[in-house]
């Protein structure tokens, strides 16, 4: 028991001594040396061609197109089939990405390095609304905007981030979450500030201001930029917290569209796997719970950290999208959430709940004691690929990964 | 036949997306509407609701500053009154006018951490749960109360230890009723905070006396209970010792009444000892006991009544005049006790049998014979015995329990008088006076007498008097204490037996 508080004391201390600082975009290739030719990272743990759903094989023949790989989606869709493709996570290799998650090697990634601890995480740039890969879409217009993410506004965004030497991530969230981010669904405030940060840079280092002004537009546009920046900011405060001898402390919660995965520090990189559930939620107009996918996305990792819905409370207008809550109970969920974590961040603090820090170190055994599964704020994505986003709301991660983590925790520590 | 859409737009109106999706969606559930969104006029919201085949002309022309009201319905009529109901809603005052939903900690833990001051907690769970959480709260520096019932006597005696290592006191397990610094906990009632102490191993008992005590102008400075088994040879009276030393050197306790089942001899023996050295005077009350030696400081109550006016100092409800009420029965002549309080039950045997009236009990005090003995003239059954709660709640929660035995008494001719208690405070049933009233007969003609008391105070959430009132009113005789209508009963037997002729009301 004790040797159980000690690493997970040890597990809270590397969470909030990380120093995030997001420092470049550069290819996938050059983030991620390892990764070669057909090969696709996805979001969640691993999963095989055959049992990946709609938007993620719409997200993988996309992808592949767009990599060259494949002269049409058709083909694509036969060379997966073949096994020519081979699949792997995303966080087996650093990094993270939204919904279906797609990484290949000409993509570009923001890069966050946690200079206490000297690792870098990585995730792709968030395209905006609509149509969009990651929620499966895979037409011209989706691959278009990639190209110009890879050949125009990641080499425009990666000069400027190296030219300032970087934006220093930790106290950018605190802000956000005075202003009424969670930093998952709603990232209005995050994204206004990094534009702040990026834009004079921008403006001095751009070669062509026809591409500046569409790139300072392209996130001026998207309220939803700075998710896929927190999602590697997380990725790069949680791995160093990974392996750690005793620790019941949750590394990283994530979902592939089918699987839900979590991995607990104490029992290494094992992932603990049950069926994803489907999001509670708003649907946008013409669209209904008959049209949603299950839960996927690496964005869990959100709130994992802390954020997103187990940062609520700061962020009542989204408390909105849970069915029967107001936002007035806003808070309840950030307090409920503190019921299964083990410490609170003190930098990372709710004006409204008279500055509360949101609760951090998911303790599996909290979990299954308490019966209270994380709480986890998500977009809702069509199940048919190429369709898009149709809805927000929130979901719960599926009790069974906390259960079989608890039992293979139990005999790590010799008391199974 | 195509549906009809119909737009309709509020110029420079800004309003949060998430407000306006939960709108939109009470709209979708009206009658013949097939669709509806409210969204401010950006194009990719107007693309959206083209998609969705939401946007008309007027919807088109929004500009992004603008706010779109668009409907689709199966008839110009719904669609009518969709937007009808769309603008009612946003022309409401916004905000929830009740204060938020209070937050409830779901762990120890986290009620610890929410209420970093709190030093005592309250433990009502499955028995088999009590024990880790009774623990759980030790090991985080509270006085515990534990008002689950089916805890081993192993972990009883095992927590107890515990607790008096860390200077701690565990009240219960089967802790029904404490008063902690003026406040009612579990079952109990509002008394006016005093200068009594009362340490209790029965809660109804304790209920009875404080009330009584309240009643009589006086006030208790706190109520410890201790569990049932407390004063068992088993537990050795861990508790009640602590109890008797936290009270003999609180300075607002200046007299201390112990209420409990008859304790062993062994631990009846080191009480006496223990409030031998004190300063303080104190009320003891053995229910079922008839004397005890006590030390000087101390007074022997034979029953609830006689403690109370012993801690009082003087006797109480001097108006009510037992002979005045008694009156001859007709051809029934059994008492029935039909009785919600287990302590309340105990006192009426020992009334009863002081009496020479041969009484059986389902639970019976020493002396008194079990419910197969075939031999006696009376019963009194306690209704919160195990037997009658097995996956029920107790008859102080949900007094139905009682129905049917009242019933079967008021219809059975060898029985003369239903004896019952109503007991009211925190906890109990919000109106048992009126429960009981409507189980009864509607014509009684000949059927039994009915008394009974109400255990509670002026205070309560049911008032006292207002419950004795609804009872009086449906023809009950309320006795001011239980020690009073027991008697009352055995007055009635007498003067039966006398052969008075007077006749019932």
């Amino acid at each position: 028991m004790e040797k159980i508080e000690q690493a997970n004391q040890e597990a809270v201390r590397r969470m909030l001594e990380g120093d995030p600082v997001l420092v470049d975009v550069i290819p996938a290739a050059e983030a991620i040396p390892t990764l070669g030719e057909q090969t696709i990272l996805h979001a969640g743990p691993p999963i095989e061609w055959a049992r990946m759903c709609g938007p993620m094989r719409g997200a993988v023949t996309g992808i592949a197109v767009f990599e060259g790989w494949a002269p049409d989606l058709k083909t694509a869709g036969i060379m997966a089939d073949s096994g020519e493709f081979s699949f792997h996570p995303n966080h087996h290799f650093d990094a993270v990405g939204p919904m279906t998650g797609m990484t290949t090697l000409s993509q570009p990634v923001l890069v966050v390095e946690n200079r206490t601890f000297g690792n870098r995480a990585y995730c792709t740039i968030n395209e905006g609304l609509g149509k969009v890969m990651r929620f499966g879409g895979n037409d011209e217009e989706v691959l278009n905007r990639l190209a110009w993410l890879r050949d125009d506004f990641g080499p425009a965004m990666g000069v400027a981030l190296r030219e300032m030497g970087g934006i220093p991530l930790k106290s950018l969230v605190a802000r956000g979450l005075s202003m009424g981010d969670e930093m998952h669904q709603r990232n209005v405030a995050c994204s206004g500030l990094t534009l702040r940060e990026l834009a004079p840079v921008m403006a001095r280092t751009a070669k062509d201001t026809t591409v500046l002004a569409k790139a300072l537009a392209f996130i001026g546009g998207n309220d939803q930029f700075f998710l896929n920046i927190a999602m590697a900011l997380g990725k790069s405060l949680m791995d160093p917290v990974r392996n750690i001898d005793g620790s019941s402390v949750v590394t990283a919660m994530s979902r592939n569209g089918t699987d839900f995965g979590i991995r607990v520090s104490g029992t290494g990189d094992t992932w603990f796997i049950a069926p994803v559930e489907m999001p509670e939620g708003l649907y946008f107009p013409g669209f209904t719970e008959a049209d949603a996918n299950p839960d996927m996305g690496d964005s869990t990792i959100i709130e994992t950290i802390g954020l997103g819905g187990f940062a609520m409370g700061a962020a009542p207008a989204v408390a909105g999208f849970v069915g029967a809550g107001s936002a007035s109970d806003a808070g309840n969920f950030t307090r409920t959430m503190g019921e299964i974590t083990v410490g609170e961040n003190p930098e990372w603090t709710i004006p409204a709940m008279d500055y509360l820090g949101v609760p951090v170190g998911i303790d599996i055994r909290l979990v299954v004691k308490t019966g209270l599964a994380p709480t986890i704020n998500t977009g809702i994505a069509h199940r048919e690929p190429g369709v898009g986003q149709v809805g927000a709301g929130v979901v719960r991660a599926p009790m069974a990964c906390f259960e079989q983590s608890l039992v293979s925790f139990a005999e790590s520590v010799g008391v199974a | 036949m195509s549906d009809v859409i119909m737009n309709e737009v509020r110029s420079r109106t800004y309003l949060d997306s998430v407000a306006l999706m939960r709108l939109s969606r009470c709209i979708v559930d009206m009658a013949d509407v097939v669709e509806a969104a409210v969204m401010m006029g950006t194009p990719s919201n107007k693309q959206i609701m083209a998609d969705a085949g939401l946007l008309a002309s007027e919807g088109q022309a929004a500009e992004a500053a603008d706010l779109i009201l668009g409907v689709r319905a199966t008839t110009a009529k719904a669609a009518a009154a969709a937007l009808a109901e769309i603008n009612r809603l946003l022309d409401r005052p916004m905000g929830s006018r009740r204060a938020g939903e209070t937050w409830r900690p779901k762990t120890i833990r986290a009620a610890v951490a929410a209420l970093p001051d709190a030093n005592f907690a309250l433990i009502s769970v499955p028995g088999d749960f009590a024990t880790a959480e009774a623990r759980n709260a030790l090991h985080r520096g509270l006085h515990v109360m534990i008002f689950s019932d089916n805890v081993a006597l192993e972990d009883e005696l095992a927590l107890k230890r515990e607790a008096r290592d860390l200077g701690l006191m565990v009240m219960g397990p089967d802790c029904g009723t404490a008063i902690i610094n003026g406040v009612p906990l579990a079952f109990a009632n509002k008394v006016p905070v005093g200068d009594i102490g009362i340490i209790g191993a029965s809660g109804t008992g304790t209920q009875e006396i404080s009330s009584l005590i309240g009643e009589g102008g006086r006030g208790i400075s706190q109520a410890i209970g201790v569990g049932g088994r407390d004063l068992k040879e088993g537990i050795g009276g861990i508790t009640t010792f602590m109890a008797l030393d936290a009270l003999d050197g609180d300075p607002e306790t200046k007299h201390i009444v112990l209420i409990s089942k008859p304790p062993s001899a062994a631990v009846v023996e080191r009480i006496v000892e223990r409030i031998g050295a004190s300063t303080k005077t104190f009320t003891v009350c053995f229910i079922g006991l008839d004397e005890l030696e006590l030390p000087s400081n101390a007074t022997f109550a034979p029953t609830l009544k006689s403690a109370a006016e012993a801690a009082l100092g003087r006797a109480i409800d001097a108006g009510f005049d037992v002979e005045q009420h008694a009156r001859p029965l007709g051809k029934g002549r059994r008492v029935r006790g039909l009785y919600s309080g287990g302590t309340l039950c105990a006192e009426a045997q020992v009334i009863l049998r002081a009496a020479g009236q041969k009484v059986a009990s389902n639970a019976p005090i020493p002396g008194v014979p079990g419910l197969n003995d075939e031999n006696v003239d009376h019963i009194v059954i306690d209704l919160g015995a195990d037997e009658y709660t097995r996956g029920k709640p107790h008859p102080m929660i949900d007094p139905t329990v009682r129905d049917e035995a009242i019933l079967q008494a008021m219809s059975d001719p060898t029985v003369g008088i239903v004896l019952v208690d109503i007991v009211i405070g925190y906890g109990a049933h919000d109106d048992p006076a009126g429960h009981l009233v409507n189980s009864l007969p509607a014509d009684r003609g000949n059927a039994p007498v009915v008394i009974a008391s109400v255990t509670g105070t002026e205070d309560d959430p049911q008032q006292r008097s207002a419950q004795m009132k609804t009872l009086q009113r449906a023809g009950v005789i309320v006795a001011p204490s239980n020690a009073d209508a027991v008697s009352l009963a055995v007055a009635c037997l007498r003067a039966s037996d006398k052969g008075e002729n007077k006749c019932l009301p």
